[in-house]
């Protein structure tokens, strides 16, 4: 990064201005300061870029820095990348470029509106398309949801493998052949990842002892590529979005449940502008609704003092904070207590904007991982549960504990409780 | 300096491969482009990023669906593609290969880059078959290529972790094993952009080739027995695998 621009001599012995000569030692006013002598032409560049444009709004209040989660364990916050533009970072080739997570938190305090949900995506697709550096270990998540449809690389054809380990049937929705009340939309971590795979069949029990009248897609369903979107590959999440829509219309459905807040935030959120407006709604909206019918299945005290983190994309992006909360207090034994930052002032785990696929490249740039910072925290409040309503949340937590000594905090979705205190385990 | 690569689409088998007669199913199985051949267009447009020149890709179209493939050759730095219009699913190497080399005859290469291999045939004889209609040297199993001039250096790997530096002259064709670097991310919003605008050569097949052989059966492998999985500390198991080579006379 570039040092800040030294001052010219501010005083001249004789100085003529618009035909006045004006020369004496209060002439100095008269001449550019260092305040002014940075170069506008590094934010121009971000503020050119469509979507960009609110860059060039920040007045340097720097109200979003100290709720930036990444200024927490790094040196970073809006504020701080303008002035690192006016003294000669170019974001588009810069590693800053990278380290957002699209929290939205500087988002909900600055009263300039610069809006770094929009911002970043943009000047990230620019990068990607001008062959700019990307973390390499992105980029094979974005080749991965090219070629295989999912960003973990896994084969279509193992998408509803996980059913075998739910011990409830779970309908696919074109061997069903009729119109059902919920489309669950599973998604790739709980469909994959072995421990997203725990979320899925617990959720899988509960719908079923619901009485839910769901099924899913099956071998059908695809990546959302929302985080893919954030990250600044749009091409790969409109080529998905296409298929997803396209999915979604053939078949007969009220709802379309989804398990993780980003593909809430792509289907809610991104969907219409791409022509698709139906009733989305996140598992935790959805069974809280549904609370009166699941109470009585809560049958098993779940013994345990837990805290709650508030994925960004299901409470900030998305202001659910409730329902995660009354569904743990539903459960008989639960003492909940919360972390010093929470709802709308939640801290970030890391994992949204691309976040998920860059741990080794953000490591680089930050003193520990945003995740370790709350498995902290978490850890802190005494609980010994940390329970989390996001798929990737559940892996980035379960090692965050462990890289920081703190094993004795179980990492659980809220699914997998609801599900211990209905069959109790 | 005309480079040219010669790719190959084929039947993916990330999805069970589905038979019919004594064949692949190819209407209900996806084509995606050779692995190999990913890293020869690589290795092509590192080539010409280093001294200059033209890549041109050109592939036989097996069902279709070639553009999307040449779309992204060019989004990667490819400045030409060319389809040959077979529309035959089942065309083997042999056929291909004489394809590809009365197309690839008039286009004057410096240089043509295949696949050392591909998963369908798995004959590795594309790449040799064009050195030969081309009447040119071939050197396989190449892991990179430095041109200079009217000369190329590049490695060759041999079995058990052995290399080989050879000296070269062009024109040549080389099978390409790996790339000097892992073949670059092309943006789908560039591939999108690239399918916009790219004008793809169409050239009618000519000439018949054919390996000789004949399909008499084809059927997936028989699942005949399991692994079996030892269970137990790291002692109690490396004592099981010792037992287990003692007795079947291995130790």
């Amino acid at each position: 990064m570039a040092g800040p621009i030294k001052a010219k001599y501010v005083e001249k012995e004789h100085a003529v201005v618009d035909g006045v000569d004006i020369s004496g030692h209060w002439n100095r006013m008269f001449e550019q300061r260092v305040i002014t002598e940075y170069t506008p032409e590094l934010i121009e560049k971000v503020a050119d870029i469509p979507g960009g444009e609110s860059f060039a709004n920040c007045y340097q209040c720097a109200k979003c820095v100290p709720v930036c989660p990444v200024d927490v364990v790094g040196n970073y916050g809006p504020r701080k990348l303008y002035r690192y533009a006016q003294t000669g970072m170019d974001l588009t080739e810069a590693p800053e470029l990278w380290l957002c997570t699209t929290c939205k938190n500087c988002l909900r305090v600055c009263p300039k509106e610069v809006d770094m949900i929009q911002i970043m995506p943009a000047v990230r697709e620019q990068a990607i398309l001008a062959g700019k550096f990307v973390p390499p270990e992105l980029q094979q998540a974005f080749e991965n949801t090219a070629k295989t449809g999912n960003p973990l690389g896994q084969p279509q054809r193992k998408r509803d493998a996980w059913i075998q380990s739910a011990g409830v049937p779970v309908p696919i929705i074109k061997d069903v052949a009729r119109p059902v009340d919920v489309l669950w939309y599973v998604g790739s971590y709980p469909s994959y990842h072995p421990r997203g795979i725990d979320a899925a069949a617990a959720a899988a029990r509960i719908f079923t002892a619901l009485g839910i009248d769901f099924a899913i897609l099956g071998k059908e369903e695809k990546d959302d590529a929302d985080s893919q979107r954030l990250a600044g590959e749009k091409g790969l999440f409109e080529m998905m979005t296409e298929y997803n829509i396209e999915t979604f219309n053939k078949y007969e459905w009220k709802e379309l449940m989804v398990t993780g807040p980003h593909e809430l935030n792509a289907f809610k959120n991104v969907y219409p502008k791409y022509g698709f407006e139906r009733p989305v709604v996140h598992y935790t909206t959805f069974l809280a609704r549904h609370l009166d019918q699941l109470k009585p299945l809560l049958k098993h005290s779940v013994n345990k003092k837990i805290t709650y983190h508030d994925p960004c994309y299901l409470g900030r992006h998305n202001g659910e904070y409730e329902a995660p909360r009354k569904l743990l207090e539903a459960i008989p034994g639960v003492e909940l207590v919360e972390m010093g930052r929470n709802r709308e002032n939640g801290y970030c785990c890391g994992g949204g904007g691309g976040g998920m696929w860059m741990d080794s490249f953000t490591a680089k740039h930050t003193t520990m991982r945003l995740s370790e910072k709350r498995a902290m925290e978490a850890a802190s409040t005494g609980a010994n549960v940390l329970a989390v309503a996001c798929p990737f949340e559940v892996s980035r937590f379960t090692d965050a504990v462990k890289s920081t000594g703190n094993e004795h905090v179980d990492v659980l979705d809220i699914l997998e409780l609801l599900d211990r205190s209905m069959r109790g385990e | 300096m005309n480079i040219v690569v010669a790719i190959k689409h084929i039947p993916s088998i990330a999805d069970d491969l589905p038979v019919k007669g004594n064949n692949v199913d190819f209407d209900s199985v996806d084509f995606v482009l050779n692995e190999f051949d990913e890293q020869s267009i690589e290795q092509a447009v590192l080539v010409k990023e280093a001294v200059g020149g033209t890549v041109t890709v050109v592939g036989v179209d097996m069902i279709g669906e070639l553009d999307n493939v040449l779309h992204l050759a060019l989004a990667k730095g490819a400045d030409k593609a060319v389809k040959i219009t077979g529309d035959d699913p089942a065309a083997d190497s042999h056929m291909q290969a004489k394809w590809l080399s009365e197309a690839i005859k008039g286009m004057s290469p410096n240089i043509v880059f295949a696949g050392v291999q591909a998963s369908n045939d798995l004959d590795g004889q594309i790449g040799p078959m064009i050195a030969a209609y081309l009447d040119m040297p071939y050197i396989g199993g190449v892991s990179s290529v430095e041109v200079a001039g009217d000369s190329a250096t590049v490695n060759k790997e041999f079995a058990g972790g052995v290399g080989a530096k050879y000296s070269v002259s062009l024109p040549m064709v080389v099978g390409v094993q790996a790339a000097s670097k892992p073949p670059r991310y092309a943006p789908v919003s560039k591939v999108r952009q690239v399918a916009q605008t790219a004008t793809i050569e169409k050239v009618a097949p000519s000439g018949e080739a054919s390996s000789g052989l004949t399909m008499k059966k084809m059927a997936p492998p028989v699942v005949t027995g399991h692994a079996e999985m030892i269970e137990g500390s790291s002692k109690e198991v490396a004592a099981k695998i010792v037992e287990l080579l003692k007795s079947k006379g291995l130790a």
